[in-house]
């Protein structure tokens, strides 16, 4: 009698212990982690009125002539940052991988140098190295007017701010890219063929790291479309300074904005995810 | 400037050949001298220089003892440390459970993804998202309310003090060790459970003496790197906080906007201090990283 009830426990317990019950426990708390002040930011967001779930905070946040404004222009400066990295990032690479390979050590901890400096150096940095007029060394001759006094001088100044905090991702997935692909023979056939250097890259290149590029673009657009320290700081008219004052005397169209910035996120991550088969990759701009 | 390393080689053509391959390089290092190195020289410089210009090592000795300069490095530095032990170990185990866990593989995809989510989610929405979950009327401290009758205000919690912005850095900070431990722990080979096990090795025993010393160099890197993270992270504290944590990056923002420190050498200084600890975890994490590389992968 005994023995049989004995031998049912030790029975269920080794069922039990083919459930992972220490994996599943640390996967359901990581979970909760996640989901909680999505879920508590999305339920904010419905409240606005009293008693009934709405999206009138998302209407409202929409309908504001400012948002439409900072968030354009801050999908702008993303694509001008996307389109200028490209440029300026896949020759080097290639030029790396192809001529001067003894190039790729400095060039590689130089794309490492904005982990160590912060957003808010490099802006204090730019805004000091900037906001005086560009003059030839050791003379008073004034070449340019500071950047920071008119308009373009500050979208250049961003931009590039820009291109530096995004550099480590943009250099990572674009090397990674032309790793598989072999760039060498590629640029050989190309040129018996009689191709230029600007059609190669252009045409050559270009299309066979399209999956790498697309997660360096999109990681790059996740860290500018919502950046508030380069863009507080240098006066622009973006979308995270304006969500930040926004913040401040309101409290739903906030939570909606929130929202819809995570999903944008979740989106460009999710495409990521999809185009690079799961390497996951991780960019800062906290 | 590069060019001059160059061994001299053997012939005028193939100099001049050395010479011009560099061309195709210029841009990104100019794009680089101009947007990189030139401002972090200038805050380098600044640091070593006085209200009139002149050589001075007073600055970087006044960060020493400066009282709210200190107070406010230790506060980075503590929060640092704590987010990154934390989140270093929570997500070192959820990354256990998705990979060699027995977890449903589907769920190793779905955690990846959303950690490649949570760790690029940060500034002012992740403030605001906290706002709403742990603030006074927030979803969790009602459900703490409502149902388990704790009042975690009463009991002492602020959502805008250490804890608060630690818990908030969490949401960022694990996922990232998650995104990071994962590829390690799959590194592990199946054959040396089995060899510890074919010598009759328990469980407990391989863990300490196989699995986790060959572990050990990547999670303490993935940890620096953790802490280096959350030392340079400004725009969520400044969010969620206002400027009432008076961490390092605050301080310097307030320096930028206006010399809070009556001396902008002593704001350089500050500065260059921060690049310093950023540079010494960097080197920590490559450091170990090459030493987890001997025998994962």
């Amino acid at each position: 009698m005994a023995a049989t009830y004995l031998g049912k426990v030790a029975a269920m317990i080794t069922r039990l212990r083919r459930i992972p019950f220490w994996s599943w426990f640390w996967f359901l708390l990581g979970t909760l982690y996640f989901i909680l002040p999505l879920y508590a930011t999305l339920e904010f967001s419905l409240e606005m009125e009293r008693d009934r779930i709405s999206l009138l905070a998302y209407e409202r946040a929409f309908a504001d002539p400012e948002f439409i404004e900072t968030f354009v222009y801050s999908n702008l400066l993303a694509i001008a940052t996307i389109i200028i990295s490209i440029i300026l990032i896949v020759p080097t690479a290639y030029w790396i991988r192809l001529r001067v390979p003894e190039a790729r050590r400095i060039v590689e901890f130089i794309t490492l140098l904005p982990f160590v400096i912060p957003a808010i150096i490099l802006v204090f940095g730019l805004i000091r190295i900037y906001s005086s007029p560009v003059q030839v060394p050791l003379t008073d001759i004034t070449l340019l007017q500071p950047l920071t006094n008119f308009n373009l001088g500050t979208n250049i100044l961003i931009v590039a701010g820009y291109m530096v905090l995004a550099m480590p991702y943009m250099y990572r997935s674009v090397d990674t890219g032309m790793r598989t692909v072999d760039v060498r023979t590629l640029t050989e056939a190309a040129q018996s063929l009689g191709a230029s250097w600007l059609t190669i890259i252009a045409r050559v290149i270009l299309p066979n790291i399209r999956a790498a590029l697309l997660s360096g673009a999109l990681l790059t657009f996740a860290i500018v479309v919502g950046e508030v320290t380069l863009a507080s700081f240098l006066g622009v008219p973006a979308f995270g300074p304006y969500l930040f004052l926004l913040g401040q005397h309101r409290a739903y169209e906030p939570a909606a904005l929130s929202f819809t910035s995570f999903l944008l996120t979740w989106l460009a991550m999710g495409i990521i995810q999809l185009v690079t088969g799961g390497q996951g990759q991780a960019a800062g701009a906290h | 400037m590069a060019q001059i390393t160059l061994p001299a080689s053997k012939t005028a053509t193939g100099a001049s050949l050395d010479w011009k391959k560099w061309i195709g390089v210029t841009p990104f290092f100019l794009f680089a001298i101009l947007f990189l190195i030139l401002p972090s020289l200038r805050l380098f410089i600044g640091s070593f220089t006085d209200n009139e210009g002149r050589f001075t090592i007073a600055n970087v000795l006044q960060l020493f003892e400066q009282r709210s300069i200190l107070d406010a490095y230790w506060l980075s530095i503590r929060i640092s440390a704590v987010t990154a032990i934390a989140g270093g170990i929570f997500g070192f185990l959820l990354a256990y459970a998705v990979t060699i866990g027995g977890l449903p593989r589907p769920l190793r995809t779905t955690l990846i993804t959303f950690s490649g989510v949570a760790s690029n989610f940060a500034g002012v929405p992740l403030a605001f998202a906290f706002v709403a979950t742990l603030g006074r009327t927030g979803i969790v401290t009602a459900i703490l309310r409502d149902v388990f009758h704790v009042n975690i205000y009463q009991a002492g919690f602020n959502l805008y003090s250490f804890l608060g912005l630690s818990l908030t850095y969490m949401y960022f900070q694990f996922p990232l060790m998650v995104l990071i431990m994962a590829p390690a722990l799959d590194g592990l080979k199946r054959e040396w459970r089995e060899a510890a096990e074919n010598l009759g090795a328990s469980s407990l025993q391989y863990w300490t003496r196989i699995a986790l010393p060959v572990l050990l160099p990547s999670i303490l890197g993935a940890m620096i790197l953790l802490f280096g993270n959350a030392f340079g992270a400004y725009a969520t504290a400044y969010a969620l906080t206002g400027g009432a944590m008076p961490i390092v990056t605050i301080q310097i923002g307030a320096q930028i906007r206006g010399d809070v420190l009556h001396n902008p050498g002593l704001g350089y200084a500050m500065a260059m201090g921060m690049v310093f600890i950023m540079a010494i975890s960097l080197a920590g994490y490559s450091w170990l990283q090459r030493i987890s590389e001997r025998w994962l992968r």
